[in-house]
């Protein structure tokens, strides 16, 4: 193909600035996976939004006489160990897991991303300090992290949130740094300093902008791992206490009726897996998408 | 009065090994609206000449005196500069591939400039960015506005870095290899449209290269690099007719001529370019010189007067040397 030829194509598709969202919204839209991700999603959350009006039951409400109850019409995913409907829980835990999901997410972008553009864009003692401070992190594993911070702070949501956050926000700054340190030494770079630009706006448009790919992928990492490890604390007692419900205590509860009621363990997992699952392509969709030279046309 | 004055620049670079002078006391004056070529090797200290000019480069930057337009650019802050930069003195790049920003259409990087030294609002701005693109010969530049740099070719992207640095009225351009990654016949073009646009808008050109031929049809006067210094300075005419530094004569004896003079063999320059960190007692280009003479085993070669503008720090005689044809 010539030079030419998808040039001429691109710009008579899009002949004014007005339409530049309205493409960029239409080559998103062709990600099929990415598209049915973010429908899963919406779908996701709206379920969990409405709650108290779509759960059948009460959550929390024990009806011993209807234990462990296979799926049926009156309880379509069956009940658990106390009579409580599993769809109702599913749908209330979910409120629980999300809300994990979405504070640590945040908490991780807003402390790892500074953290780590100005370790990366600044160098030198600054750099020094922030990665030695992340190393000192990174030295224990994860989940024993956040345990510890968890044992030390109190066993409740917001602990498991902060500890969750505390355990991803020196991953995600140690991710940003490397690509800040290549992406500052590209040429454009220096063509923006020789342009008179100060060193906001490279660290912003120069630096940050090129390197948005990455950090997408890692926050949805971030997001699916909060999830997960909110499920992996409260399996182990640390994260939401009972009756109420989340995903992972609900699993932790369901493991010792295995045998007898799967349903209690089977449906909160799908919805972990939906949930992580429908992300990922997400994020691929977002992130093929936010690198103009990606896009498809 | 010159427009830059660059008197006695060394630029050091303290690494593991020791200092590297990459610029070891350079000394040149560049007048309104000339055309001054510097010519050289790679890493004969060219870019970061240009690079310390604007101070760019991380190294440390020393000189009795750096002036433009009556300002001292080593006494100014860090914000001062800035105002400088892309405004005053505009700068484009060897790659235009990688020299624009990839996440960013090319009528944001050009108004984002406009914006910031005119003080132009986005409309202007905009009018203003289609009005340079079309300046520096792109087709449809309206549309150009919202493509993105890898929707460019190289030359149409070194067009558009050429938009953008000159976009504010600089006085003063500085071309570092500006046509190396092109193929020729772009060059030929990019050559062309700089100085049509330097003599029209009346701008000053540090024209950087390593191809002489290119220096040649282009410059009005050409410094000679080597090691760090300019070992040879003069007008077109004089470098090349009667070259008087061995490293000149080697260059253009390594250079193909389209008028296939004499049909030679072309000359290479044998060896490498000395070791930056130790001191340079003696002329630099020594060891690898064709024409020595016993005197520049004694001392340091002063920079001689040849008449008009021509310098060289040569003691050589290299009049036997200049083709009949040239002198």
């Amino acid at each position: 193909m010539s030079v030419n030829t998808p040039e001429l194509a691109v710009l008579d598709e899009r002949p004014e600035r007005g339409h530049a969202l309205r493409v960029a919204a239409r080559q998103f839209v062709r990600n099929r996976a990415a598209v049915a991700g973010l429908a899963c999603l919406v779908l996701i959350c709206a379920v969990t939004a409405l709650a108290p009006v779509l759960a059948p039951y009460d959550p929390v409400k024990i009806h011993l006489a209807s234990k462990l109850q296979p799926p049926s019409l009156l309880h379509w995913f069956g009940t658990d160990h106390f009579g409580r409907d599993v769809l109702s829980r599913v749908i209330y835990g979910g409120r629980v897991s999300l809300l994990v999901g979405l504070l640590v997410t945040a908490f991780t972008f807003v402390v790892g991303v500074p953290l780590g553009l100005a370790s990366g864009f600044l160098g030198g003692r600054i750099d020094n300090i922030f990665m030695r401070l992340v190393d000192a992190f990174l030295t224990f594993p994860p989940l024993l992290l956040a345990v510890a911070i968890v044992g030390l702070l109190g066993a409740d949501v917001q602990n498991v949130m902060l500890a969750l956050g505390m355990v991803q926000a020196p991953i995600l700054a140690r991710l940003v740094r490397g690509s800040a340190l290549s992406a500052r030494e590209e040429v454009h770079v220096l063509a923006a300093r020789a342009l008179g630009a100060g060193p906001f706006r490279i660290a912003f448009s120069n630096v940050l902008r090129n390197i948005l790919s990455p950090i997408i992928v890692q926050l949805t990492i971030v997001f699916a791992a909060a999830v997960v490890t909110e499920a992996a604390l409260s399996f182990l007692g640390l994260g939401t206490q009972p009756p109420q419900p989340s995903w992972g205590r609900d699993i932790s509860d369901a493991r010792r009726f295995l045998a007898d009621a799967p349903w209690m363990f089977l449906v909160p997992s799908t919805a972990i897996i939906l949930c992580a699952l429908s992300l990922h392509f997400m994020a691929d969709g977002l992130r093929d998408w936010m690198d103009p030279r990606s896009r498809r046309r | 009065m010159s427009l830059l004055r660059v008197l006695n620049l060394q630029t050091h670079f303290d690494t593991e090994q020791g200092v590297v002078r990459a610029v070891d006391g350079v000394t040149f004056d560049v007048a309104e609206g000339e055309i001054l070529g510097l010519v050289g090797e790679s890493g004969s200290g060219k870019s970061v000449t240009a690079l310390s000019i604007m101070r760019l480069v991380q190294g440390r930057i020393r000189a009795d005196e750096i002036t433009f337009d009556g300002m001292d650019l080593l006494r100014l802050d860090e914000a001062a500069v800035r105002e400088i930069r892309g405004a005053k003195i505009g700068m484009i790049f060897q790659d235009p591939m990688r020299s624009l920003n990839p996440v960013l259409t090319i009528g944001r990087q050009l108004t984002e400039v406009l914006r910031r030294h005119q003080k132009m609002d986005g409309a202007a701005a905009r009018r203003r960015a289609v009005e340079l693109l079309d300046m520096v010969g792109l087709a449809m530049p309206e549309k150009r506005l919202s493509a993105y740099p890898h929707q460019l070719s190289g030359g149409m992207r070194q067009r558009v870095m050429i938009a953008i640095a000159l976009s504010c009225h600089p006085k003063l351009l500085i071309a570092d290899e500006a046509t190396t990654a092109l193929d020729v016949t772009i060059q030929a073009q990019i050559v062309e449209l700089v100085k049509q646009l330097a003599r029209d808008l009346g701008t000053a050109v540090i024209w950087i290269s390593h191809d002489l031929g290119l220096v040649a049809g282009m410059c009005d006067r050409v410094n000679v690099m080597y090691a760090g210094r300019i070992v040879e300075t003069g007008s077109v005419d004089e470098l090349f007719y009667r070259p008087s530094h061995g490293y000149t004569l080697g260059l253009i004896g390594s250079s193909p001529r389209v008028d296939g003079e004499g049909g030679d063999r072309l000359v290479s320059i044998e060896g490498m370019p000395p070791d930056m960190i130790e001191p340079i007692t003696l002329c630099p280009f020594l060891p690898r010189c064709r024409v020595t003479v016993a005197d520049c085993q004694r001392t340091m070669p002063p920079s001689r007067h040849l008449g008009g503008g021509h310098y060289a720090s040569c003691v050589a005689d290299l009049t036997s040397h200049w083709s009949g044809d040239r002198a």
